[in-house]
């Protein structure tokens, strides 16, 4: 099931992940093969780029690192439990969780994703402009109509349909979802008193396809139909999406740009022993796209194996480097630059070895 | 070469002593009966503990909510509320459907191989029956997004409401988006549409000569001959084959969470969209971290293993009293 909707992010990596073996030197990686030296596991949003990270890591440096994406709910509990040298969540875990792992556990932001509405109105020819109270009020069905004057305000000059808008959200639980209910419980106090934010949460109306090939598959086979995906998934996929009003008043398209802008406003504002566990949705920043999320690597702050801590941070490091730059390629956003300089500090707080 | 017949030789020559090979032998039947029965409690074995573990697993949920996880409708994982009544009704109606829309089919296409169909036309129609078994669920899924949905939507949607003049029913009512109850029942019907019509064909065959000879000597027709002399001697064999397709129809998950919506609510319109048990499962496992969800999600999967256990069972002894015997 996971492997349907990952198909076309395969392609991508297995195209990227290609050029790159065959212009490198596979004698470093081949010298190496068959011992796996880390592993980890959790989210399937990240998955295509931290493959591509993986391979070209080995490639580089000869280490090699098994990753399964299971889900950001696995990840949390394999990490949890210690069964993985690292896990990697969508959705920073909560304390309770946290109370329950083997130790403290350091989340290092790796990359952000933007969460983007993706509509079928065949009237239109250029981006819907949305609010977040308007996208709030669509979900939770109290906006049943294209043309209700609330979204015309939005759009003066635009001819919209009087069709029925129908709702098409997820039904898996997702990383997704959570980035999008977050935004709107940050924007609209009846969503927050409704349906609230979460990985998955009781939809008022609406439809539910699995995961982000079921949410546009719907989407795009119904006229007046209304759902969210992930941005890289819409731009690899051509689909329409919305420019949203952000906090300072201005309409926003999705970015790469537009969210490492609203990762940028928000990092800066981050106190100096922040854990990091924190939302960038509707972050300040005049070109900040609203619905935006950091992805997470969880990792223990003590690391009782010598080796394999020592091989855990030096990837960690290289990640936040070379890695950062390789995240546009496959539509993944960058961290800011200050923001990655600030976790190298971070990961130089891992101890590492038995005596840590 | 000459090794070989060396060896050949010299194993001849130990194993002509007559009592210890006797013991030898006896001690091989003994070790070969042990292993296979040992097999054969293993097998049961494993049904049982893989129904303790999921209980054992379901159990906080099932002592939390008590009988209101099977009838309550709302399924709230942040307030820790479950109630699983939309799943399981998703699942016995969807099945329902399947079964209505397959069983004629099926017996139709088993009893014109066994009784009508010319020789040479047997083989390739009970081929290509057979092969729609062994297309995967979820390519299933991908034709009902793309060719299924949009017929449903719009020449059968119509065709239902305007020029029969069902819209009024509370059945056809509500907002056709294709994405529906019916949609998964469609798509479970040509799933299950090959089991069931192999094990009819098969049942079918084992008829004997003789009930078809004696009903044609009394001048009964062909159709005649095969609804009283036929039909009711393989009555119960059918049966099985519609339960073990109903069975197959209660667990499949993929197909029908592409195309029924997923949606947790009872609709009495076979256009809304709906939710089953295993959907339920396969959409929320993989990002379930708190312990109750998960265990929630448990004791969805004993429901469905309950009534899945249930409906093979019943299969299995129609099946086994039809093979032992002429029927009443």
């Amino acid at each position: 099931m996971k492997r349907l909707s990952l198909v076309p992010f395969f392609l991508a990596a297995i195209a990227c992940g290609g050029d790159k073996q065959n212009t490198g030197t596979p004698a470093t990686a081949s010298a190496r093969s068959g011992a796996v030296d880390l592993t980890g596991a959790g989210a399937t949003f990240p998955y295509p780029l931290y493959s591509k990270w993986f391979a070209d890591y080995a490639n580089a440096k000869g280490i090699k690192i098994n990753y399964q994406s299971i889900g950001s709910g696995g990840g949390i509990r394999q990490i949890s439990e210690g069964t993985v040298d690292f896990g990697a969540s969508d959705s920073p875990m909560k304390d309770d969780e946290l109370a329950k792992a083997k130790g403290p556990i350091l989340h290092i932001p790796t990359v952000l994703g933007a969460v983007v509405v993706t509509y079928n109105v065949p009237e239109l020819t250029k981006p819907l402009n949305l609010s977040g109270d308007v996208v709030a009020d669509i979900f939770t069905g109290k906006i049943k109509k294209w043309n209700d004057r609330r979204i015309a305000a939005l759009n003066p000059g635009v001819q919209l349909p009087a069709s029925d808008i129908l709702v098409v959200h997820r039904s898996d639980g997702s990383g997704t979802t959570y980035v999008f209910t977050d935004y709107l419980t940050a924007v609209s106090p009846s969503w927050k008193a409704g349906p609230g934010k979460g990985k998955e949460v009781t939809w008022p109306v609406g439809l539910g396809g699995k995961g982000n090939e079921g949410v546009s598959g719907q989407v795009k086979q119904t006229p007046g139909a209304i759902g969210y995906i992930e941005l890289a998934y819409a731009k690899q996929n051509n689909l329409p999406f919305a420019a949203i009003k952000n906090a300072s008043g201005k309409f926003v398209l999705p970015s790469v740009e537009a969210v490492t802008a609203a990762a940028a406003a928000t990092a800066d504002k981050l106190p100096e022993n922040t854990d990091y566990r924190v939302s960038i949705v509707n972050a300040a920043g005049e070109n900040a796209y609203p619905i935006s999320s950091f992805t997470w690597i969880l990792v223990y702050q003590q690391q009782p194996d010598s080796v394999k801590g020592r091989k855990l941070v030096d990837f960690l490091r290289w990640a936040l480097t070379d890695g950062e730059k390789q995240a546009t390629t496959l539509d993944y956003a960058p961290l800011p630059e200050t923001m990655a300089s600030r976790l190298q500090q971070r990961l130089g707080t891992i101890k590492i070895g038995a005596g840590a | 070469m000459e090794a070989t017949t060396a060896s050949v030789g010299s194993r001849r020559t130990t194993s002509a002593p007559d009592a210890p090979r006797l013991d030898l032998r006896a001690l091989g039947d003994r070790a070969y009966q042990i292993a296979i029965t040992s097999f054969a409690v293993a097998i049961p074995l494993l049904l049982v503990l893989i129904a303790v573990s999921i209980f054992a697993a379901a159990w906080p949920a099932l002592t939390r909510s008590g009988l209101s996880f099977l009838t309550q409708s709302r399924w709230d994982v942040a307030s820790g509320e479950f109630g699983a009544a939309p799943a399981i009704f998703g699942t016995v109606v969807s099945s329902a459907i399947a079964l209505i829309i397959a069983t004629p089919l099926a017996l139709g296409v088993s009893i014109f191989l066994s009784e009508i169909a010319p020789g040479w036309l047997r083989q390739p129609v009970a081929f290509f029956v057979d092969l729609l078994a062994a297309v995967p669920s979820v390519v299933y899924g991908l034709w009902g997004i793309f060719v299924l949905i949009p017929i449903l939507r719009d020449p059968v949607g119509p065709f239902l409401r305007d020029t029969l003049h069902l819209g009024g029913l509370p059945l056809f009512s509500g907002p056709n988006y294709g994405y529906s109850m019916l949609a998964a029942g469609v798509i479970l019907a040509i799933m299950i549409l090959p089991y069931i019509a192999a094990v009819t064909r098969e049942v079918l065959r084992a008829v004997p000569r003789a009930q078809r000879e004696a009903a044609l000597a009394l001048g009964a027709t062909k159709w005649e001959m095969i609804r009283d002399a036929v039909i009711p001697y393989a009555r119960s064999g059918i049966v099985g084959g519609i339960i073990l397709g109903l069975g197959r129809a209660l667990g499949e998950t993929m197909a029908v969470t592409m195309v029924i919506g997923n949606r947790p609510e009872i609709s009495a319109s076979l256009f809304a969209p709906g939710y089953t048990m295993a959907s339920l499962i396969a959409n929320e496992f993989t990002e379930a971290t708190n312990d109750l969800h998960l265990s929630a999600l448990m004791a969805v999967g004993a429901v469905l293993f309950l009534v899945t256990l249930i409906v093979n069972a019943i299969a299995r002894w129609l099946v086994w009293r039809v093979s032992r015997g002429p029927a009443p």
